[in-house]
């Protein structure tokens, strides 16, 4: 259809602009991990791998790495042991206050992360409970739970009922029905909000801020160095964040695009929200 | 087809989980802003409306505010400035390369927002990459010191990091645009700058408030970009709760402006998606 638009010169320098302006600080961050002189300084100077071998022997950086992992692990279970249900909830039975429950799981998605964070702060405090880890993988959890459900919700409006019927006719109960039929059906779906969960829990901050006891999550101990002074190292385990998120996302993006076409994220959070 | 007993089984669990970690917590932040802390810093549960009495007497917390809102605004500006034409772009004009540039643009939409904010901090500061190329090349003989520790640098960071958030509702409008409805447009003799004016932005508007909506509110409630790069004039609302959880120690003063900041999210939201509606209607 295109053939009588020509591609307007403005549009795609404007592109061109905007894929700059996204990717230049994260250039510029990867540059620097290099640089022997510091963090600003141009042009860089003794280009060294210097940061990257400090960084190895960095004792509580990669405590805070495997805390990081600890709770980005169970997290994601949370997030989807109740986001799985939950889209199955939302696609398929009624109950009072069905609305209010579908704005509800999905609003940490749109909330600032202060609210969330500090709310549950206030209940922990209300209840007793120590600050700690578990707090965080509790926050991180509960925010989550959105994007599985926003996620699985997308794999069930392509799914075909027919085979969980003809499953259900056949005597299987709905137990096996679901462990058989419906669970294998989402696979693709349910491990790229997996690696989605994952990835976000890695690097949430605003929420951990408040619910952070004494072990601290690996954002959490990056922000508390950038507080006393910036070193490359930290670009250096920023890059290798980076790195990391890099393949997950693109990991993510094939499977998504496999299992239910391409993502349109936004656009899916209101249509869960909204239906 | 499915029976009771499958739809209690997979709405209880959530419904009871979502209920105790965000509900009540929201509801408990609701109390919290009516109680007070006494004069031994230890909170006590007397109802009163003291919090609110404060929230409106003292400029303090209208302007940081006023400010906030300033700054979301400029950046929901910003945000769809840059998103929207590279949506169009992407939608219209990509060809083949769409699914690359599409991955590209949700790629920094994941990466971690504390590796950006430090990023341009990076870039910003005194001795930063921009202050000593701008010297290395003469254009500057002393470092700008607007750049980093200003609502600018605040401006600029949350603008970067909250443009392909707008992109994508924006994109996946545009997406969904039946493109027999552009070809008739131009068969029927207009011209691409009416096309795009009288079809294609007007089918394109649910994206915008969408976007322009994730933009506003998700800036509005940020207390780490203006930690990091504000100074003392980027300060936000979300700032000042913090401080009142932490060293000012006024937890229920706290909750009173995190629970103007939840109400107004929520009607901002409520009335985005009312718009939405109403515009999908006419």
């Amino acid at each position: 259809m295109n053939a009588n638009l020509r591609r307007p010169r403005a549009l795609s320098l404007h592109a061109i602009l905007v894929f700059a302006f996204l990717y230049f600080p994260i250039a510029i961050l990867i540059l620097y991990s290099f640089n022997g002189a510091g963090v600003g300084g141009f042009p860089p100077r003794n280009l060294t791998f210097n940061w990257y071998r400090i960084l190895l022997s960095d004792g509580p950086l990669w405590d805070s790495v495997l805390n990081s992992l600890l709770v980005a692990a169970a997290s994601m279970g949370i997030a989807l042991a109740l986001g799985i249900p939950a889209a199955l909830a939302l696609d398929r039975a009624d109950f009072p206050g069905k609305a209010v429950f579908r704005h509800l799981v999905l609003l940490p998605l749109i909330l600032p992360g202060i609210i969330t964070g500090l709310s549950l702060l206030m209940l922990f405090r209300e209840t007793g409970v120590k600050l700690s880890l578990l707090t965080i993988i509790l926050g991180h959890g509960t925010a989550l739970i959105s994007v599985a459900t926003t996620e699985v919700f997308a794999g069930l409006q392509k799914l075909e009922r027919a085979q969980e019927e003809a499953s259900l006719d056949l005597g299987a109960n709905y137990w096996q029905t679901f462990w058989r039929i419906t669970l294998p059906n989402l696979k693709l779906p349910i491990i790229g909000a997996a690696l989605l969960i994952f990835t976000l829990s890695m690097d949430e901050i605003a929420v951990s801020f408040f619910l952070i006891g004494r072990d601290n999550t690996l954002p959490l101990e990056i922000w508390g160095r950038m507080r006393r002074g910036i070193t490359p190292e930290i670009n250096a385990i920023s890059t290798i964040i980076f790195l990391f998120s890099l393949l997950a996302i693109v990991l993510w993006y094939r499977l998504r695009t496999q299992a239910v076409g391409t993502p349109e994220i936004g656009a899916e959070w209101i249509q869960t929200a909204e239906r | 087809m499915f029976s009771r007993a499958y739809k209690f089984a997979i709405s209880a669990p959530p419904l009871l989980w979502i209920s105790v970690f965000l509900l009540v917590p929201y509801l408990l932040m609701f109390g919290y802003s009516f109680w007070a802390v006494s004069s031994s810093q230890a909170i006590v549960h007397t109802w009163n409306l003291q919090n609110y009495r404060d929230l409106l007497i003292h400029d303090v917390y209208r302007q940081t505010l006023l400010r906030s809102m300033w700054i979301a605004a400029r950046v929901m500006v910003f945000s769809l400035l840059l998103g929207y034409p590279l949506a169009y772009f992407l939608s219209f004009y990509a060809g083949a390369k769409k699914e690359l540039y599409y991955q590209l643009v949700i790629i920094p939409l994941w990466v971690s927002y504390l590796v950006r904010a430090y990023a341009w901090k990076t870039i910003l500061g005194t001795d930063g990459v921009l202050n000593t190329l701008l010297q290395y090349v003469h254009l500057t003989r002393h470092p700008l010191d607007f750049l980093l520790y200003s609502p600018f640098a605040v401006v600029l960071t949350l603008t970067h990091i909250y443009t392909p958030f707008t992109f994508l509702p924006i994109y996946a409008a545009l997406e969904h645009i039946p493109r027999n409805l552009v070809e008739a447009s131009h068969d029927l003799g207009a011209t691409p700058a009416q096309t795009f004016w009288r079809v294609i932005f007007p089918l394109s508007i649910p994206g915008v408030l969408a976007g322009a909506t994730f933009a506003f509110v998700l800036s509005l409630g940020d207390f780490l970009a203006p930690l990091l790069l504000g100074g003392p004039s980027g300060i936000m609302i979300s700032n000042i709760v913090v401080s009142l959880f932490g060293a000012a120690y006024n937890w229920p003063l706290g909750a009173a402006i995190s629970f103007c900041m939840l109400l107004l999210v929520l009607s901002l939201l409520m009335f985005s998606e009312h718009l939405e509606k109403r515009w999908s209607h006419s």
